[in-house]
């Protein structure tokens, strides 16, 4: 064997074990191997390792399914508010001690808008968590939820339309926000990411949105004429925050708050 | 007759398997396994096709990052004892393992996990983490040089002896 002319990285000798390499580049890794013995063994404790994970948990696949995870049983409704309720008990456990942390992200805010996106955040926080019981009224129901809201904030509620990003709406509930009440939309793509939207009067005038972010969500902030906006997501990409708050404030700015 | 239920029903031993390795915890495995089920079985009707199994585990992969998120400030247990051990050899071979995948970050133990575990195609993975396939090398470059070094750095004398 001779010596391959072109030398072989490290993400080929990844490459190559994950049978990811293209198949005439395989003999040029063999022998590059045989020449390099440091790359050999290293290629040999990558796969002791992978070894090493399937007889730790491939057990875990043979076992018989617990019956909380039977496909029948999940398929019948109704069967987890316990847990959803438990669950939401923890969220606002955390939450609370979260809020000093919060606090440290939006002080450069006016100080109206603030406590306003401190409040959206930790309702984000708390309801995008939530399996079963993420909102009071069902998206299916957009007439009824938009009356009902607009009812309650005082002023008109009109779900933006999300679906040229990806976002269905999972629907809304009401919440206390800091001054008035708030109307809170959550929308969803169909691999459960998840978007929310805060709506209240708020005692700012127009501002320009702004971002803050904290260890996974971020949040695109703005007010217009007295109504303040928050749209929380994933943080891991900014860009799509952006895209999706263009798309709720481009909706938003004709209801004329 | 239900072919999508049928062929989400096939993939749970396998759901389990990823959940508890990245976990490594059985019930807040399950629970996750739990929610993955219970969200496809609600999106039905929005899974237009495609590959299931990417689809599953880019569901759990999404709410692990929630869960993780709702977790933030609270302080982790590690797990007392693992269950389904064999030979007191493998045992603490498996001990080891589930340490050294501890020290991980998220997003590369991801990574290890679906290659090695699961055996997802790069691209698969690239996609159900929504990165740049580089990304998702890198990630796995990371994830093997430092299980190496936890690895090695545990139990090195043992290693000689099996």
């Amino acid at each position: 064997m001779t010596e391959p002319n072109i030398p072989v990285t490290e993400d080929e000798l990844h490459a190559y074990i994950d049978n990811e390499l293209p198949a005439e580049r395989r003999d040029d890794v063999e022998a590059w191997l045989i020449t390099h013995p440091e790359d050999a063994e290293r290629v040999r404790s990558w796969r002791a390792m992978a070894e090493a994970l399937h007889a730790r948990y491939d057990a875990v696949a043979d076992e018989p399914v617990p019956a909380r995870l039977e496909i029948e049983r999940l398929a019948r409704p109704q069967r987890r508010m316990l847990y959803g309720a438990i669950a939401a008990t923890l969220a606002a456990f955390v939450i609370g001690g979260a809020t000093g942390w919060l606090a440290h992200g939006v002080n450069a805010a006016p100080s109206s808008l603030r406590a306003f996106t401190l409040d959206a955040l930790e309702a984000h926080r708390l309801y995008v968590v939530e399996v079963r019981h993420p909102v009071e009224v069902a998206g299916s129901e957009r007439a009824h939820l938009q009356q009902w809201l607009s009812r309650r904030v005082g002023y008109a509620i009109k779900a933006p339309e999300l679906d040229a990003s990806g976002l269905k709406l999972v629907g809304g509930r009401l919440l206390p926000g800091p001054t008035a009440p708030a109307a809170f939309l959550m929308y969803e793509s169909p691999t459960g990411e998840r978007f929310t939207l805060y709506t209240s009067r708020a005692a700012a005038p127009t501002t320009q949105m702004r971002y803050v972010t904290r260890a996974s969500d971020g949040a695109l902030y703005w007010s217009d004429r007295g109504v303040g906006y928050v749209l929380s997501g994933p943080d891991d990409n900014k860009n799509r925050l952006e895209q999706v708050a263009r798309a709720v404030y481009d909706q938003t700015e004709k209801n004329g708050g | 007759m239900n072919t999508f239920r049928d062929s989400v029903e096939a993939m749970i031993p396998a759901l389990r398997r990823y959940a508890r390795a990245l976990t490594r915890d059985a019930d807040v495995a399950d629970d996750l396994v739990q929610d993955t089920l219970l969200r496809a079985l609600r999106s039905e009707r929005l899974f237009i096709g495609g590959d299931l199994r990417s689809w599953l585990y880019t569901i759990l992969t999404n709410l692990n990052r929630n869960r993780r998120r709702s977790l933030a400030r609270k302080p982790s247990f590690a797990p007392l004892q693992d269950a389904a051990a064999g030979a007191s050899g493998t045992e603490a071979e498996g001990r080891d393992i589930a340490r050294a995948l501890a020290t991980l970050v998220d997003d590369q133990r991801a990574v290890l996990l679906l290659v090695t575990l699961e055996g997802l195609t790069y691209r698969e993975i690239a996609d159900i983490q929504g990165v740049p396939i580089g990304t998702v090398m890198s990630r796995l470059a990371r994830a093997r040089a430092h299980m190496k070094a936890a690895l090695d750095g545990e139990r090195p004398a043992l290693r000689r002896v099996k």
